[in-house]
């Protein structure tokens, strides 16, 4: 093991990749020069040179879909958006025709492309910059969505992001870059999409979630084991392809279950994955299952209010006690 | 604001025209009390973050005050003007006033927009000033739809849409241009063009100037000395009376420069611009030397009055302050207003089971 950022992380993933690969080249604002908005693409520019490591100018729907025709070309983009707030400006591009286009065709193209960057409410940034996106890019069919909570996790579905044949939003947690941890050195460190993973186990009350909020769901089982529940943290690590035996396995196990998300709640993941569990696990469930979400408004730019807005560890302790009946 | 002295210290009258500038010494004298304004403002603006009263992206004018001023000046109250997120000195030219400024960027209730928009997101509808906007481009649909009822409307108006050099590679400020031209929108675009966007220098990533940017459209373009504060109020003063009278729009490039980092997370210098570059521009084009050199050489402006009108600009800027330490912060029940009109409402509209 190594220890490292989540950021030196994503530069690893990176660097392995364009390495394999020739096909594979970085485009976005401040890639090159800059070393990147968030510093992930640092040095990449020395070791690969401007055809791969490309500063686009602030077109975001016009670079999105220049990967996107590249990719049906066959190369293999990374596309990377200064934060997923601009992504706005490219979805036509990436629902439209990223995510519609294997399918369009009868299966003649394939889009490999990733879409990637910092995903996430942050620091009084407010309301048009600190936003979880997630939602967006899953609602039509076509598009992969990955949101890695740790460097090890970071490092392994990027990799596999790039490798996949279709299109991909691999949406990093925009608080999470100086995140330290520990990341496996073997030779070529891989996690497949679609595969959760139980960041802690418990078996009183499953709280399950993904990306930034995992370290929140952490925080809150540290404070319900203080008061003797012990929690089960699944983290989903990609909300589609969406891991629902691991999701039926932890209802089984505890019984009752917490959805905990950064996003908005209406028709957000923690709706699809209520639904799932009570068509299929309906019969293990001791209680109705709750959601903590992001205040249904716009983030708000003010101190007090931004933290009136997001999801709380109170909120997370609350509902799981709610769920336990306490 | 405050009021520039009718009779200057050195005689001159303040409705003599410098003959050299074309501009009356009154507005020439009131234009540096703005800038100097907009400077103070913008360092308590940095003050203040530095010490954690302002939190997120903060993004200074200082270097660039010539803009807000010069181009402001020019406008009727009644006029419109929009910009991206670098416009505290804008909202202010415009006539909202510092202290709803400052108290927005502190995020409290006496903020022009609650405490609830932040630096990136100052708004008064009531100056007619439309935000604030934090999407590169977001702004430009908006002011030709500005436009757009302006002419419905047959008001005598204009709109001024400001924005950065880096915008104008985005698709929706060409689709914009079009529009504007085909219905003869009475909208200046004004690009601000600092070199910079963020760290990438416009030519690296831009194969033509911003001038050429209007001439698929027939528009009509200019580019001004954007430091020199009496070329550019002198420029727009022509321009809007153009525009006023139906001659449709206008793109303008102010050449100008930015004398902090992109916001106040960034490196003033580093990788994509070094210290020297940025020291050369403080030392030869600041606007507010160089509209100084310009009054003293007329003999409109001493170092004294200069110095009292410092110590105006002063008081306002730590006034703004002041009012925005002691303004509160909002009250929780702020969080769900203003989501919807909340007039006339059938059915669930919010979902987070704190409200229903
Ligand atoms: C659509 C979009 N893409 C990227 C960003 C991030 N960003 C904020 S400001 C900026 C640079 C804009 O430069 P310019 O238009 O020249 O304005 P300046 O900051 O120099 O005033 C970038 C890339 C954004 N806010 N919106
Ligand atoms: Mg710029």
């Amino acid at each position: 093991m190594a220890t490292m950022t989540y950021r030196e992380a994503l530069n690893e993933a990176l660097r392995e990749e364009m390495d394999r690969d020739p096909d594979v080249f970085l485009m976005g604002e401040e890639v090159a020069e800059y070393d990147g908005a968030y510093k992930v693409s640092k040095g990449l520019l020395d070791v690969f040179g401007d055809q791969r490591v490309v500063d686009a100018p602030i077109s975001e729907l016009g670079f999105a879909g220049l990967g996107v025709g590249a990719a049906m070309a066959g190369l293999r983009p990374v596309i990377e958006f200064m934060t997923f707030n601009f992504a706005y400006l490219a979805l036509d591009q990436i629902i439209n025709n990223a995510s519609k286009l294997r399918y369009m065709s009868g299966g003649q193209f394939k889009v490999p492309i990733t879409f990637r960057g910092p995903n996430g409410p942050a620091l009084q940034l407010g309301a048009q910059h600190s936003q979880a996106c997630e939602t967006y890019f899953l609602h039509a069919p076509g598009c992969k969505v990955v949101t890695p909570a740790t460097p090890a996790d970071a490092k392994g579905l990027l990799k596999a992001s790039i490798r996949d044949d279709d299109p991909v939003a691999f949406m990093e947690g925009e608080l999470l870059y100086n995140l330290k941890g520990e990341v496996p050195e073997e030779d070529d460190f891989v996690i497949p999409l679609g595969v959760a993973d139980l960041k802690r186990v418990g078996s009183d009350v499953s709280i399950i979630t993904h990306g930034q909020m995992v370290h929140l769901a952490l925080q809150a089982s540290d404070k319900l084991e203080s008061e003797g529940i012990e929690a089960e943290v699944l983290d989903l690590r990609s909300v589609r392809p969406l891991d629902v035996d691991a999701i039926l396995e932890t209802v089984q196990k505890t019984n009752r279950v917490v959805y905990l998300e950064d996003s908005w709640p209406y028709a957000g993941t923690g709706a699809q994955v209520v639904s799932i569990i009570q068509e299929e696990a309906f019969d293990h469930l001791d209680a109705p299952v709750l959601r903590v979400t992001q205040a249904d408004v716009p983030m708000p730019y003010a101190k007090n209010l931004e933290a009136l807005a997001k999801p709380s560890v109170e909120q997370v302790l609350e509902s799981c006690k709610k769920v336990l009946y306490r | 604001m405050a009021k520039a002295k009718t009779n200057t210290s050195s005689g001159a009258k303040t409705e003599d025209v410098l003959a050299r500038h074309g501009v009356t010494a009154k507005i020439a004298l009131e234009l540096m009390q703005e800038m100097l304004l907009y400077r103070r403002f913008e360092e308590k603006a940095e003050e203040s973050y530095a010490i954690g009263k302002i939190g997120g992206f903060c993004h200074l004018h200082i270097g660039q005050e010539a803009g807000a001023a010069g181009v402001i000046k020019v406008l009727q109250p009644e006029d419109y003007a929009i910009s991206a997120y670098r416009s505290h000195t804008q909202a202010i030219a415009k006539g909202i006033s510092p202290k709803a400024v400052m108290a927005e960027l502190y995020g409290r209730v006496g903020g022009i927009s609650g405490g609830k928009g932040g630096s990136m997101h100052v708004f008064g509808r009531d100056a007619r000033f439309f935000g604030g906007h934090g999407i590169v481009g977001g702004q430009v649909p908006l002011a030709t739809g500005i436009g757009w009822k302006i002419k419905y409307s047959g008001e005598n108006l204009v709109c001024i849409c400001f924005m950065g050099d880096a915008t104008v590679n985005q698709g929706g400020f060409h689709e914009c241009l079009n529009m504007a031209a085909v219905w003869e929108l009475p909208v200046i675009y004004v690009v601000e063009n600092n070199k910079y966007g963020m760290g990438t220098a416009f030519d690296r990533v831009s194969k033509t100037e911003i001038s050429a940017r209007s001439v698929p459209f027939d528009i009509p373009a200019s580019s001004v000395n954007g430091q020199d504060v009496l070329s550019t109020f002198k420029h727009f003063r022509n321009l809007t009376e153009e525009v006023r009278s139906g001659g449709g729009p206008r793109l303008v490039e102010l050449r100008t420069y930015r004398f902090r980092g992109h916001s106040m997370s960034d490196p003033v210098s580093g990788t994509y611009r070094s210290t020297e570059e940025v020291e050369r521009h403080k030392e030869e084009s600041d606007p507010i030397a160089i509209l100084r050199h310009q009054l003293f050489a007329e003999g409109v402006l001493d170092q004294d009055t200069l110095e009292e009108m410092d110590v105006t600009a002063k008081t306002i800027a730590a006034e703004a302050t002041d009012f925005a330490d002691e303004s509160p912060i909002p009250e929780p029940e702020a969080l769900y207003e203003n989501v919807w009109a909340a007039t006339n409402v059938h059915g669930r509209l919010f979902f987070d089971g704190q409200r229903t």
